[in-house]
């Protein structure tokens, strides 16, 4: 596993994984159809990508499909990290 | 009668009694009236007990159903059990999971018991939990295993709770007040005596938020189901063939009163989908259970349209024949598209917990003005109050607050331990709803906002109170104030002005963890989505903090009258 993916995992566990709940959270688990985080909470996730990795992800781009799985959302962070917003993005 | 697409608007109002409803559900009145017999009993009577009631599924696509007959063994086995832990009637018993079977059946076995059907959304976090099941004195509480560690943090502030049955406990170890209860593999049964509940017994309690003060307990009745049933039947045109999907979670008063109550009380099955929001599995749901009538909410809807028509194309959605749509105004672009995309457009609704039917709304067949409220229900006497003499507004087009003439079958009977609340939402004969409308010429309302500070986020009401008081428990807040924020999805979403304590400074990272705090306190609703650092509040010159203020900033609308803020 590499560190994004490291990184995004563990926030995902540390902050919307209860205490007590036994589920697993691996790159596939679905986040967003999987209850596990809403699209209120997403908001929060966005927040934690856009500050550790210097990037600004448009509301556009942040979309349920693209925050539905950890893999998803590495791939989300990479793209931005590897090109301006604008051109990922249209607004 | 005739169904609801026929009806003639001023000709049923004009004759309109409940009446209609009580025969149909051959009801007398002052004889005893139970919801959990009704939705279950009284639908196999009907020789429809190897009809399907309820088909579920989940994300993983884990699949249950349940016959009519099947509601009525497990709800009878639940009321047992209930009865068994020695609940007594009108003692509340609170539903906090997942919408998984046991939450809709266990609803109606709750109601056989004679007790209280409490149920909360299994999103809340344990101070939303607390208080509400403090104030409502909770004797028991059904929950899955993925939720109970929120119970255990607070169970030692909650004397009255004497059990917490798990329902999926499997091998998991069990603590203090815990007990195991697995639905599907309990010993049905057969014969249970339905506790004589009357019109005016309570029935369920669902917790709505305010300007002031903590989350007020909205009490209903068994009664209520008169207009539940009437209003499922004309409104959403439920007829007994359908296939209906609410998408609300029974947490909230649509996903009881249109989510359990309306659809099984007429007979119809429901499909439910236990998962979070991904237009594809929508469709592909839609599609796999011939849904016939949808009944979802703006949010949903303005999320749907982002995803555009093409996905709409590949499924095949034409088993759809209703479209309805409640929680917050629905815009009209989002009428215009339903129509372009589904081939309907989506009918909007308006009522609210206290209500506990729609009372405002389109009803099928009535030519809709996209944008509009609709019109009273026939039997719902409404009209829009003059914001200072709370006199009726006689001219169209003119700002109003919208009221109802007190009355209707669900309208709930007190709040909870707060009379004085409940008393403060009547006016001159008049119930307000706190929000406001016009009527144009036809009788149509057109929503305005909302009358006080309460924040309509996702159709679900936020009390800013509730999200002041936990910023406050964070150590760096010294003052705070929860405010309404335009959002293009969610109509409005929370936004939080905070000031710090001396040694402090506003950052990014304290920004999300103060976020994250109140997402896991008391909900992700209640989570602000921006908090702005400020130096100061505006106040009152007694010191009260004036949201007003702060709101109309983020509305860009004017401030209004400034002369009782403090100067700073």
């Amino acid at each position: 596993m590499d560190e994004i993916t490291q990184v995004v995992r563990d926030y995902v566990v540390r902050e919307y994984i209860e205490e007590g709940d036994d589920r697993q959270i691996t790159e596939t688990t679905p986040l967003i159809s999987g209850g596990i985080v809403d699209s209120f909470s997403m908001v929060s996730l966005k927040r934690f990508l856009e500050r550790k990795y210097h990037i600004q992800i448009p509301d556009a781009c942040a979309t349920p499909d693209a925050f539905d799985t950890v893999k998803s959302i590495v791939e989300l962070v990479r793209r931005f990290q590897n090109a301006p917003a604008a051109s990922i993005c249209p607004p | 009668m005739p169904r609801a697409s026929c009806l003639n608007y001023e000709e049923v109002t004009a004759n309109f009694t409940w009446s209609i409803a009580e025969k149909e559900l051959h009801y007398k009145p002052g004889e005893p009236i139970n919801i959990g017999w009704m939705c279950s009993d009284r639908i196999c009577q009907m020789g429809n007990e190897r009809k399907l009631a309820l088909i579920w599924e989940n994300f993983q696509g884990e699949h249950r159903q349940y016959t009519f007959d099947d509601l009525r063994l497990l709800s009878n086995t639940i009321a047992q059990f209930v009865c068994d832990l020695g609940i007594k009637p009108r003692e509340r018993v609170c539903l906090f999971m997942d919408r998984i079977p046991e939450l809709y059946i266990g609803f109606l076995g709750i109601l056989k018991t004679g007790a209280v059907a409490q149920p909360l959304f299994s999103a809340f976090g344990d101070e939303s939990l607390l208080v509400r099941l403090k104030d409502a004195g909770t004797a028991a509480i059904f929950t899955q295993k993925k939720h109970v560690h929120k119970i255990r943090k607070i169970r030692d502030q909650l004397p009255d709770l004497r059990h917490i049955i798990v329902v999926d406990a499997g091998d998991s170890p069990l603590q203090e007040r815990e007990i195991a209860f697995h639905m599907d593999e309990a010993r049905r049964v057969e014969d249970f005596v339905v506790f004589p509940t009357f019109a005016e017994s309570p029935s369920v309690l669902h917790y709505t938020s305010g300007t002031t003060g903590q989350p007020k307990g909205a009490q209903h009745v068994h009664y209520s189901i008169i207009s539940q049933y009437l209003t499922s039947k004309w409104v959403l045109d439920l007829q007994p063939n359908d296939i209906y999907w609410c998408n609300a979670d029974p947490g909230w008063v649509t996903g009881t009163s249109y989510g359990i109550i309306g659809p099984w009380s007429n007979g119809a099955t429901q499909v439910v989908l236990d998962s979070g929001f991904n237009a594809e599995s929508w469709y592909h749901f839609i599609e796999k259970q011939r849904v016939t009538v949808w009944y979802s909410a703006p949010t949903a809807i303005r999320l749907l349209m982002k995803e555009g028509k093409e996905i709409v194309r590949r499924h095949d959605l034409s088993s759809l024949r209703h479209l309805a749509s409640v929680g917050e105004p629905l815009n009209p672009e989002a009428v215009i598209w339903s129509q372009e995309a589904y081939g309907r457009p989506f009918h909007d609704t308006f009522w609210q917990t206290e209500t506990g039917c729609i009372v405002i709304t389109n009803l099928p067949g009535m030519p809709i003005k996209a944008g509009s409220m609709g019109k009273p229900f026939p039997g719902i006497t409404a009209t829009v109050l003059d914001l200072t003499t709370f006199e009726p507004i006689n001219q169209t087009g003119i700002a109003g607050l919208i009221a109802l003439r007190p009355g209707w079958p669900s309208q709930i009977r007190g709040y909870w331990n707060n009379e004085a609340g409940f008393n403060a939402k009547f006016k001159n004969g008049w119930y307000l709803c706190g929000d406001r409308a016009s009527i144009d010429a036809d009788g149509y309302y057109w929503f305005m906002g909302r009358d006080d500070d309460v924040i309509n986020t996702g159709g679900h009401l936020v009390g800013p109170f509730e999200i002041e008081s936990a910023l406050l428990e964070h150590p760096a807040v010294h003052e705070s104030a929860a405010v309404a924020k335009p959002d293009p999805v969610n109509m409005e979403v929370v936004k939080a002005f905070v000031t710090l304590k001396p040694g402090y400074t506003p950052s990014d990272e304290l920004e999300l963890e103060i976020m994250n705090r109140i997402r896991k306190k008391l909900s992700p609703l209640a989570m602000p989505q921006e908090i702005e650092f400020v130096d100061s509040l505006p106040k009152t010159r007694s010191g009260k903090i004036v949201r007003r203020v702060l709101r109309c900033k983020e509305f860009h609308e004017p401030v209004g009258d400034l002369s009782t803020i403090m100067d700073d």
